[in-house]
Formats: structure tokens, sequence, C-alpha cells
């Protein structure tokens, strides 16, 4: 009889962690695939406005991006509390604006060009006179198709 | 000579190789938007030029005052109330003969705009307005005639003016993607977007 006994040992048998790197990589691919790098340190506070009449902007590479916003804590000291304009990692002046449109346009083929667009990532605290002054510089230069980048949400949130 | 069979990989450290990757990419992912609202500058222009004499009913003036206060044909507003103005203005069709609108549906009074494709909306700000307070207004006068389109969209092709758009970009649809591009020129026709923008008072 005891032929059939079964052997019994006490502890639980040890969950097998084999399937444990399929998982990581599962996710790590996830991450991979979602992740956009970033293609300017931003040096300034940067907290869009939101809105929901909004279009998505699918041609990466035919996008230019002027961002603007109070220097954030690190660089106040250098930069001073107003409001700066940033172009590619440095703090600009609103004449520059001009110079950055051309050199963006001459790294571009020369086909693409009519379909640049600029995309205006300003913070939500920021005054009208410097977007003001940034659209100008963007009129005469002829880059008249713009996005104003903004967060998803009720237009009704930027008041408070 | 015997061969020898190869001794196996251990691959126990294949998951803190994976954690280390994952770690990486966690940390550096930012969730981009790249979503906005979508606007056309108009060409600069030469010094002394005549502006366009517009008659003072087709102009419907949008204030936003230094203290992001919203004044609509100087009157305050509540901006919540002001896609509804916006659209009963646009909408009003109050024109006779040759500038009547046969498609509006508003109440026609004749001391506000002639035909939507008249009507104009003047955007003006103080160089002291908030931006997010300007991108709120953008955004209900932008709703505004999306709300219009939408709804003559569908009355004369029985869809959405936003979907019309949506399937003009999508690769996979179906239906004539030409005659699709004439009725959303034809839409545009109707209720063409102008959005004036005064040069920022000092």
């Amino acid at each position: 009889m005891s032929k059939f006994k079964k052997k019994k040992s006490g502890d639980l048998p040890a969950i097998s962690t084999a399937s444990l790197p399929d998982i990581v990589f599962m996710l790590l691919f996830f991450f991979m695939v979602a992740t956009v790098m970033r293609q300017n340190t931003l040096m300034i506070e940067n907290k869009l406005p939101t809105a929901d009449q909004i279009e998505k902007l699918d041609k990466k590479d035919l996008v230019m991006y002027i961002y603007a916003g109070k220097p954030s804590s690190r660089y106040r000291a250098s930069a001073g509390s107003e409001a700066r304009i940033q172009l590619n990692d440095k703090f600009a002046d609103v004449s520059e604006v001009k110079a950055f449109i051309l050199a963006e346009r001459a790294s571009k083929r020369e086909e693409l060009v009519p379909f640049l667009t600029t995309a205006l990532k300003v913070d939500g605290d920021t005054n009208m006179g410097l977007v003001g002054d940034i659209k100008k510089e963007l009129r005469d230069v002829q880059a008249l198709k713009i996005n104003y980048t903004t967060r998803t949400g009720s237009a009704m949130d930027n008041f408070n | 000579m015997a061969r020898r069979s190869a001794p196996e990989v251990n691959a126990g450290s294949m998951a803190d190789i994976a954690f280390l990757l994952l770690i990486f990419f966690l940390v550096t992912t930012t969730i981009e938007t790249d979503s906005g609202i979508s606007r056309k500058l108009p060409p600069p222009q030469e010094e002394n030029i005549e502006p366009p004499i517009l008659k003072q009913k087709n102009i419907f003036v949008v204030e936003l005052n230094k203290n992001n206060d919203l004044l609509v044909e100087e009157a305050p507003m509540e901006l919540k109330d002001l896609r509804e103005a916006a659209i009963k203005f646009l909408d009003n069709g109050g024109g006779q003969g040759v500038e009547a609108c046969t498609f509006c549906q508003g109440a026609k009074d004749p001391s506000s705009s002639d035909n939507p494709t008249k009507a104009v909306i003047s955007l003006r700000n103080n160089r002291e307005t908030n931006y997010s307070a300007y991108i709120a207004v953008q955004n209900e006068l932008v709703a505004a005639y999306t709300t219009l389109r939408n709804r003559e969209a569908n009355r004369l092709f029985g869809k959405s003016f936003e979907q019309m758009e949506k399937d003009l970009k999508d690769v996979n649809y179906a239906g004539n993607k030409e005659s699709l591009k004439e009725d959303i020129k034809q839409i545009q026709f109707m209720f063409p977007e102008k959005l004036s923008e005064a040069e920022p008072k000092k």
C-alpha cells in the first residue's frame, strides 16, 4: 500500500520566475515604442493652457517649435523672472525668431517648406504682448501656419 | 574527436538587464502633447493700404482687456456665453436681396450680420492679457464655426464636418476623395472663418 502513498513535502513549491523576463521585455517594448525623445531641454515653465477644439499635428518633422514662458527656477538668477522665448535649447530675443525660422527652412527639403507649421508652446501665464511680437515676426517671414499647442480639456479651466 | 555539447548560457540575469533598460525608458519618456488649435496668420501688409470698408453690423467685436475681462460689443460677458453669442451673430442672416442667406436659421435681425460670408469676428487683446484667456476665447470662437459647419454638413451631406475632415485624412476611406474635398470646400465657403486680430494695444 505504501507504494501509492505520495511523497508529501511540507513547503510550497517555488514560483517559477522563468517568464519574468518576458513580462519585463513586453513593458520595455511598450515604453520604447511610446517614447518620444525630447528635442529641446526646457529652460522655461511650460504649463500649456487647455482647449477642446484641437487638431493633431501628425508630421512631426515638419513642425518648428517655439517655446515661451517664465524661466524655470534654475535659470531665474541669470535670465530674470520675465517671460522669455526659448529656441533650440537657449533663451532668445524676439528678433532672433526670424533667423530661427529661416534656418529651419534651410534645413528642410525645398518641396516640404510650404508645409512647415510653427507650434507655439507658450505657458498659460505669459502676457499676450510677447505672443503678439512672435506672431508679428512670423508674419514678416511668411510663416503663416501656426498651431497653439494646448492640452486637451475644457477651455473654461483657463480662467481659474 | 568527440563533439562536446556547448554549455548552456545562464539566462538568469536577463531579467536584470531588461529591468535596467525598462527603467531608463520609463525615466526618459515624456508623452508629448502635439495637438492644438491650428490657425493661419494673415500675410504681412503693405504700409499705406486702405482697409476695406465693412458695415458696422457685420463686425462682431470681442475684446479681452488687461484684467482678462471679456467684452463683447462693449458689454461684459461670461466666457460660457461667448460660443452662443458668436453662433447667433454668424447665423443671423439679416441680409436682403443679393446678400440674403438661404441656409441661415438665425433671428434675421437687421441690426446684426447680413450673411455668414460677410460676418467678421474681430478679436482685440491687450498686451497684458493672459495667454490662457486668449486661448480660451480662440477656442470658443473656433467652436462656434465648427458647430455651424457641422450643422450644414449634416443637412447637406448627412455627416458632420469634423467627420468629413477625418475621412479626408483617412487612407482607408472608401468613398471618393475628390468629391469629398469639394464638399468640404463648399461648407468652408458657406461659413468662412473670418477672424481678424488687431495688433495688441499698449
